[in-house]
C-alpha cells in the first residue's frame, strides 16, 4: 500500500511540475537513483552483493542515463541534476567499460599466448637488440684485449674481487666451481632476481627517451660480459666460464634481451610512428610491450633460482650446458612455436 | 574536440584549462577533468609514505619471527646459515620488490582503478581514447614509474652515500631526475612519461548528490483560506528579457544554498533591474516564481535551437 501512496505522490508531483523539463526529470528520477545505488555499491567493491536484476540492469540503466544526459543538455537548464547526470553518467560509465578482465583471466591469456604473440610482435626490435647484444659483448672484449687496464673502467668493483687480468687459472677456476656459501643461496637467488628485474624495466623504461639509453646500457652490460671473458680466455677458461654462465644465462640474458627489445620498440614507436599520432603509437607500442616486461619478470625469477641454486649446485660443465640449453629450447619453442597456430586460425577465421 | 568547446554544455570548472571532453563508446560525449598537478602529487607522497609503512610493517614481522625463533630455540640458532634467517631475508626481499613494483599494479587494476592515495584526493585512472582501460596499459604506465622516481632515489642516495660522484655527475643526474618528475607540468594532459606509454591519463572523480526540484509547482499556489490557486506573480515579456541562462543559473544557486539575507539582496537587485517595487518577507516564493517563469521561456527557446548565454547575449 505504500508503495501505491509514493506512486500516487510521485504522480502528482508530476502533473503540477510547471516546467516540461522538470516534468522529464520527475518521470526519470528512480531509474537514475537506482543506478546511482549500483554503481555505489561496485564503486565500494560489493560487486558480488549486487543481485541478479541490478546486474541485468546495469547496462540498460547506463545507456538510458546517457540518453536522459543528451536530451537534459539539449532541453534543461537545471544546473543541479545536469551536474548529477554528468557526474553520474561518468562513474557508471567507469563500472560498464572498467577493468573487466579478473586477474585470474588475465593470466591464463598471457601464459596462453598472449605473451608469446607479444614477443613475436617485436621480433624485428628482438633482432637490433640481439645485434647490440653481440656487439657490445665483442666491444668488452677487444676493448680489454687491446688494453687490460679497460677492464677495471668496465667492471664495478665487486664483481672483479678476484676476477682480474692476470688472474692464476686456479683462483678463477675457484670462481667458476666454488663450493663455498651454498647455505645463503635462497637470499643470494632473491637478491639477484630483485636486481636484474631492476635492470630489466631500466632498459625497457629507457627506451622512452627514442631507445638510445637502452642501446647504451645492453651495450655497457654485455661489455662488462665480454671483459670477463677475455679475462676468462686468458687463462683456457672459456668452455668452462661460458659453462657457467649459461646455465641461468641463456634465461637472464633472453629476459635482458626482451627488455631491451621492448624497450627499443617503444622508442622506435615514438620516433617513427608512421601513419598514427604519435602518442598513438606510443601507446600502441607502450601496451605490447608492457605484456613482453610482465613476461621478463617471471623469466627473471627463473633466471634468479637457476643462478642462485642450480649454479651453486652443478658443478660439472657438461651438465651446465644441458639445463642452459634446455632452458634456452624451452623460451625458443614457447615464444615462437607454441600459440602460434591458434593465432593463426584465429587471424584466417577473421578475414574470411 | 576543438569545434565541440564552443557547446553551451561543456563544463566550467574551477580551472577551465584543466576540462576535456572524452566521447563514450556510445558516442556521447562526457565531460572530465584533468587531475592537477598538486592532486597528483599529494596522490603519489601518500602512496610512498604507504608503501615505505608497508616494507616498515613486513620488516618489523620479519624480526619478530627471528626473535620468536631465537627465544624458543636459543641463541645463535637463527645465526645459523641454514636456519630461518634466510627464509626471513628471501621473504624480505620479495615482499619489498612486490610493495616497489605491484602497489600500484594490484590497485589501478581494481574496479576504482585507483591507489589509496590516489583515492584520497580523489583521482583516477582512465584510458585516454574512452575505452576500457587495459592490464598492459596498468603494466606499462607503473613499469616507466621506475625511472621516474625510484631511479632517481636510488641514484641520489647512493651517490650521495659512495661519496664518488664528481659535481658534474651529480647535477647531470638531478636534471635527468628533473626532466622525468616535471614531465607533467610541460603538457596540458598533465600526463606522466608512463601515462604516455600507456594511453591513459588521471582524471579527478565526480560524486554529487540529486538535489531536489529547484522551484516545485512555484508557478501555482494554494490560498490556505479558500484552497483556490492562485498566481501571485505574473511577469510581462519585458520583465523576463533582462536575463540569460547565466544569470538563471546563479539564481538556482541562490535558490538551493543561498541564505535568507542572500535571498533579500538578489529580491531587491532583481526588482530594481524590471522596475519593480520589492516587497518583504515573501522573497522565496517571489524568486521561485520569477526563476521558473525564466527557465520556462529560456528552455521554450532552447527547443527552438535558440540559446541566451548571459544578460549580455541577444534575447531571444
Amino acid at each position: 500500500m505504500a508503495s501505491v501512496a509514493t506512486d500516487l505522490a510521485a504522480q502528482q508531483a508530476i502533473e503540477t511540475a510547471a516546467l516540461k523539463s522538470d516534468r522529464f526529470r520527475l518521470e526519470r528520477e528512480a531509474d537514475w537513483i537506482r543506478l546511482d545505488e549500483i554503481v555505489t555499491k561496485m564503486e565500494k567493491g560489493k560487486t558480488r552483493r549486487l543481485s541478479d536484476d541490478d546486474v541485468l540492469a546495469l547496462p540498460t540503466l547506463y545507456r538510458t542515463l546517457l540518453s536522459s544526459l543528451s536530451i537534459a543538455r539539449e532541453s534543461s537548464l537545471d544546473a543541479g541534476m545536469i551536474d548529477y547526470l554528468e557526474g553520474l553518467a561518468l562513474r557508471s560509465y567507469f563500472m560498464v567499460y572498467g577493468t573487466q578482465t579478473s586477474f585470474g583471466r588475465w593470466f591464463k591469456g598471457f601464459f596462453g599466448g598472449g605473451w608469446s604473440q607479444a614477443v613475436r610482435d617485436i621480433k624485428l626490435d628482438i633482432w637490433i637488440a640481439l645485434f647490440v647484444m653481440i656487439a657490445g659483448t665483442l666491444i668488452g672484449y677487444a676493448l680489454v684485449a687491446g688494453d687490460s687496464d679497460w677492464y677495471y673502467a668496465l667492471v664495478p668493483g665487486n664483481f672483479a674481487d678476484v676476477r682480474v687480468p692476470g688472474a692464476s687459472e686456479a683462483a678463477l677456476r675457484g670462481t667458476l666451481f666454488g663450493t663455498e656459501n651454498q647455505d645463503g643461496l635462497g637470499v643470494f637467488a632473491a637478491y639477484l632476481f630483485s636486481n636484474n628485474a631492476q635492470v630489466a624495466i631500466l632498459a625497457f623504461a629507457l627506451g622512452f627517451a627514442f631507445a638510445i639509453p637502452s642501446i647504451l646500457l645492453l651495450i655497457h652490460n654485455m661489455a662488462l660480459l665480454g671483459a670477463m671473458l677475455w679475462v676468462f680466455a686468458q687463462r683456457g677458461l672459456t668452455v668452462e666460464f661460458v659453462g657457467w654462465l649459461s646455465i641461468h644465462g641463456t634465461t637472464e640474458l633472453f629476459a635482458i634481451l626482451l627488455a631491451g627489445a621492448a624497450g627499443i620498440h617503444v622508442g622506435r614507436s615514438i620516433a617513427f610512428p608512421g601513419t598514427k599520432s604519435h602518442l598513438t603509437a606510443a601507446s600502441d607500442a607502450g601496451k605490447r610491450a608492457a605484456l613482453v616486461m610482465a613476461g621478463v619478470v617471471i623469466m627473471l625469477i627463473c633466471a634468479g633460482l637457476l643462478e642462485g641454486f642450480a649454479r651453486q649446485l652443478i658443478n660439472d660443465t657438461g651438465l651446465r650446458y644441458l639445463v642452459g640449453g634446455a632452458m634456452l629450447t624451452f623460451w625458443l619453442t614457447y615464444f615462437f612455436l607454441f600459440g602460434r597456430r591458434k593465432a593463426d586460425a584465429m587471424n584466417s577465421g577473421m578475414t574470411s | 574536440m576543438s569545434n565541440a568547446a564552443t557547446e553551451p554544455w561543456i563544463r566550467r570548472s574551477a580551472n577551465p584549462k584543466l576540462d576535456r571532453v572524452m566521447v563514450s563508446p556510445e558516442g556521447v560525449p562526457l565531460n572530465v577533468t584533468v587531475a592537477t598537478a598538486g592532486a597528483r602529487a599529494g596522490a603519489l607522497t601518500l602512496d610512498i609514505i604507504i608503501i615505505m609503512g608497508l616494507i616498515l610493517g613486513v620488516s618489523l614481522i620479519g624480526l619478530l619471527i627471528l626473535w620468536a625463533f631465537e627465544s624458543a630455540f636459543g641463541g645463535g640458532a637463527s645465526l645459523e646459515q641454514s636456519g630461518p634467517l634466510n627464509v626471513v631475508a628471501v621473504l624480505w626481499i620479495i615482499a619489498v620488490f612486490l610493495f616497489r613494483n605491484a602497489y600500484f599494479l594490484y590497485f589501478e587494476l581494481g574496479e576504482r582503478a585507483a591507489t589509496w592515495g590516489k583515492r584520497a584526493v580523489g583521482i583516477r585512472v582512465a584510458a585516454r581514447d574512452g575505452g576500457r582501460l587495459t592490464a598492459e596499459a596498468v603494466i606499462a604506465r607503473n613499469i616507466i614509474r621506475d625511472i621516474e622516481l625510484f631511479l632517481p632515489l636510488v641514484f641520489l642516495s647512493s651517490g650521495e652515500a659512495s661519496g664518488n660522484m664528481t659535481e658534474f655527475t651529480a647535477w647531470a643526474g638531478f636534471l635527468w631526475v628533473l626532466m622525468f618528475l616535471l614531465f607533467p607540468l610541460f603538457n596540458k594532459d598533465r600526463l606522466r612519461c608512463g601515462d604516455l606509454i600507456a594511453g591513459t591519463w588521471v582524471i579527478q572523480n565526480v560524486k554529487r548528490n540529486l538535489d531536489g526540484v529547484v522551484a516545485p509547482s512555484s508557478e501555482v499556489s494554494i490560498d490556505p483560506a479558500n484552497g483556490k490557486e492562485t498566481s501571485r506573480y505574473e511577469f510581462s515579456d519585458a520583465d523576463l528579457a533582462v536575463y540569460g541562462e547565466y544569470e538563471l543559473q546563479t539564481l538556482e544557486s541562490v535558490l538551493r544554498t543561498g541564505t535568507d539575507e542572500a535571498l533579500l539582496t538578489v529580491t531587491s537587485s532583481i526588482c530594481n533591474k524590471i522596475g519593480w517595487e520589492p516587497g518583504v518577507g515573501d522573497e522565496r516564493n517571489f524568486l521561485e516564481a520569477y526563476y521558473t517563469a525564466l527557465r520556462a521561456k529560456l528552455e521554450r527557446g532552447m527547443r527552438f535551437g535558440k540559446r541566451r548565454k548571459d544578460k549580455f547575449s541577444a534575447d531571444i
